[in-house]
């Protein structure tokens, strides 16, 4: 609510990898010597239901929470869960959107999605994050870190490359931290 | 040092600083990590953590180590506390010797959570058990340590209260990191002394009186505590509140651009009275911001009409009794009273319509085999559900769960349906679920000569809060090599005569035992015995 803090969600399925995306942006911040809080659920949502995340930083942060319409970002692992929490946009909210969907029940096609996500006037950033990454790491998990480079990049998220970077390094497991500067690098170049 | 922490974590962190030694409890969400990631750290800092069957045996596991001595931790979400409170009222009776610190996670909005939308705070002033509610993960490491010190001065249980958005929030968080001294784990001693340990009337009565009294003399240690702290401000508008809200109420009052005074609450009890009077007392209006049930407001409305019975008292009035609490929600009661407008918070509304994405079964989930199979063969049955992954059998496509009760009451329910009526039943229950509440409703059934047909989905492990090790597996919380209970034998030695051990991959097999176990005329049970996919993929990655 606060405008100078920055007011992120985060939104897609369970297990695609929203709390490991949460952690390196909640880092970043820190290594920014900005405050930061953020909120996250875990259990019976994490089921391969809709799950949702908060983060907030800036100068001080009480609450965790992101109330509605005054998100500056919306970036959404997955297409249909995008268009879900678009309903949450104010005017000013940007939405990243990952072009992937995972099937639901009565969901309506793709194309309709899209053109449903395009009708929310709001500023609209589609990117194949999952896609690239199978093609182009063989892996899908990581278009985590391809979104997190992609909203460095198109300057979407008010942190800096080398902030990210030395998050990633402080965050993630050393076995895979190559992989995952790699799909921080392809977003950020893509 | 400073560090990102989720509050389960900074929970740990206080913990250890403390020099807690022994740790059990029983995993729900959001307070699992608690025993999950203490079990990590456990060994070389010579601490002592486990699961227990339930948060009844793990409480008494921790009186017992607290009456050895030792200081403990135990941990629970909201349910767990009804099920341990047959031990916990007359632990504030007899007291603590080692301090103990009990964690109770609340769930306001049931995210992860189905039974109720408990309001744990009853059970403070019920069993009369001094109790903490932190806001954030700082608080979660501050409150711990303190409320370990409450424990140890005054030998009472302390309750951590938290709530889901305190529990599974994150921030950057102060604290004494604690060098792994890989010392051995510490043992304590029991010194006998019934007069002190046990209940017995008339004894049992003089410990009320004992307790009344050390009640009274931690309200006098709430009175001077920092925890109840104050913003000050000379506004007539006043705001007393507890737990995460005070961050909700802080962020409001920015964006409003309002300097208000505020009494925030870190005791919910004994409250401090005095220091609410105090602050009540040149006040015009007052908003008490609480989640869910007005325990608060009720107490505060008690305390004015002594001290400012002109005072105009705010609450639930103006906050919803159902759902956790937000910005938004106080700023806009916050407006009303201050007489602000407020702007419309959901800019956009689209009116989508989109199915909404309901937890489901797992790629490879065992239980695939199981409801499809069980809705085709006796379509006609009434299926009693339970608590954990079988809970998604009320979902579609299954839809096959007509009660959900608590931890174990599949089984119970089923019994009496089937006394009930000459309707077919079956209860469907996990491996976890079995061990913690599904031994004596089979008992029952048995004993009191119903049939149910009942389903245990043995999955070899307690998968929903994320994994954790249970009797089955042979394998303890920190790892040891265990005596692997077998589900079948325990039903044997109940007096179950129908017992069928498969794997569901089996269809054919898994129908024809439905079949001819529906047909009995006593109790039968089917253990479908298959690996957890995740565990399994996980297990194949190492």
């Amino acid at each position: 609510m606060n405008n100078k803090t920055f007011n992120l969600i985060l939104t897609g399925v369970g297990g695609q990898g929203i709390i490991t995306l949460l952690q390196v942006i909640d880092e970043a911040a820190v290594v920014e010597g900005l405050d930061v809080k953020s909120s996250e659920l875990h259990g019976l949502s994490q089921r391969g239901g809709s799950v949702e995340a908060h983060v907030r930083f800036g100068k001080k942060v009480y609450s965790p929470m992101v109330s509605n319409g005054q998100a500056d970002l919306i970036l959404a692992l997955e297409t249909l869960e995008g268009l879900r929490e678009s309903a949450k946009a104010g005017k000013q909210t940007k939405l990243l959107v990952n072009e992937y969907i995972l099937p639901l029940m009565g969901a309506p096609a793709k194309e309709e999605i899209i053109k449903q996500l395009k009708a929310t006037q709001n500023d609209l950033y589609l990117v194949p994050a999952s896609a690239d990454c199978r093609e182009k790491l063989q892996n899908e998990v990581v278009c985590t870190l391809y979104m997190v480079g992609y909203s460095v990049a198109k300057k979407l998220m008010p942190l800096k490359k080398e902030s990210v970077l030395t998050a990633i390094k402080n965050v993630i497991p050393e076995k895979y931290l190559d992989l995952n500067i790699k799909a921080f690098e392809l977003g950020y170049n893509g | 040092m400073k560090k990102i922490l989720l509050g389960n974590e900074a929970i740990i962190q206080g913990a250890l600083s403390a020099g807690v030694s022994y740790v059990s409890g029983y995993p729900g969400c959001p307070s699992a990590e608690i025993g999950d990631d203490f079990a990590k750290i456990a060994a070389k800092n010579g601490v002592y953590v486990e699961w227990a069957t339930n948060e009844k045996v793990g409480l008494e596991s921790a009186i017992g180590a607290s009456f050895s001595g030792l200081k403990s931790l135990v941990n629970m979400k909201s349910f767990g506390i009804n099920v341990c409170s047959d031990s916990l009222l007359p632990l504030a009776y007899t007291g603590t010797k080692g301090a103990m610190v009990i964690v109770v996670a609340d769930d306001p909005s049931c995210w992860s959570s189905a039974q109720t939308e408990q309001n744990t705070r009853a059970y403070s002033q019920f069993g009369h058990i001094p109790t903490l509610e932190p806001a954030d993960p700082q608080e979660c490491y501050d409150f711990t340590k303190l409320a370990f010190e409450i424990s140890e001065k005054f030998n009472t249980p302390v309750i951590l209260h938290t709530t889901t958005r305190v529990n599974h929030q994150k921030m950057p968080v102060l604290y004494e990191e604690i060098r792994n001294p890989n010392i051995e784990i510490r043992k304590g001693e029991f010194v006998k002394d019934p007069h002190r340990f046990t209940t017995m009337p008339p004894r049992t009565l003089e410990q009320k009186k004992e307790l009344l009294e050390k009640i009274k003399k931690i309200q006098t240690f709430a009175e001077k505590s920092k925890v109840n702290k104050i913003d000050l401000s000379k506004n007539k508008v006043g705001i007393v509140v507890s737990g995460v809200s005070y961050l909700h109420v802080k962020e409001a009052l920015e964006e409003l651009k309002l300097n208000l005074p505020i009494l925030k609450l870190g005791f919910f009890y004994p409250l401090p009275e005095e220091k609410i009077k105090k602050f009540i007392k040149p006040l015009k209006k007052l908003l008490v911001v609480e989640e869910l049930d007005n325990y608060l407001e009720r107490e505060i409305n008690v305390l004015t009409r002594s001290i400012n019975p002109k005072l105009q008292i705010f609450g639930k009035n103006l906050l919803p009794v159902i759902g956790e609490l937000n910005t938004e929600k106080i700023y806009i009661a916050l407006a009303k009273i201050t007489g602000r407008k407020f702007p419309e918070f959901k800019i956009k509304n689209l009116k989508l319509k989109i199915p909404n994405r309901t937890a489901r079964l797992c790629e490879g989930c065992p239980y695939w085999y199981v409801f499809p199979t069980l809705k085709r063969v006796a379509p006609d049955a009434i299926f009693t559900g339970d608590i954990g992954c079988n809970m998604i059998a009320g979902f579609a496509p299954h839809n096959i769960q007509d009660t959900l009760f608590s931890m174990g009451a599949s089984l119970g329910i089923a019994h009496g349906v089937s006394k009930s009526t000459n309707q077919k039943v079956i209860s469907i229950m996990g491996d976890g679920t079995f061990f913690h509440a599904g031994i004596s409703p089979l008992l029952n059934a048995v004993y009191n000569k119903s049939k149910p047909l009942m389903i245990i989905l043995d999955n070899r492990i307690t998968a929903m809060t994320g994994h954790q090790q249970n009797p089955g597996m042979g394998k303890t919380l920190m790892g040891e090599v265990t005596t692997e209970v077998s589900i079948e034998e325990i039903a044997r030695a109940c007096g179950v005569k129908n017992v069928k051990v498969l794997d569901p991959i089996n269809i054919k097999e898994l129908e024809s035992t439905v079949k001819e176990f529906l047909a009995k005329d006593e109790v039968s049970l089917i253990i479908c015995k298959r690996i957890c996919a995740l565990l399994e993929r996980r297990q194949a990655k190492k």
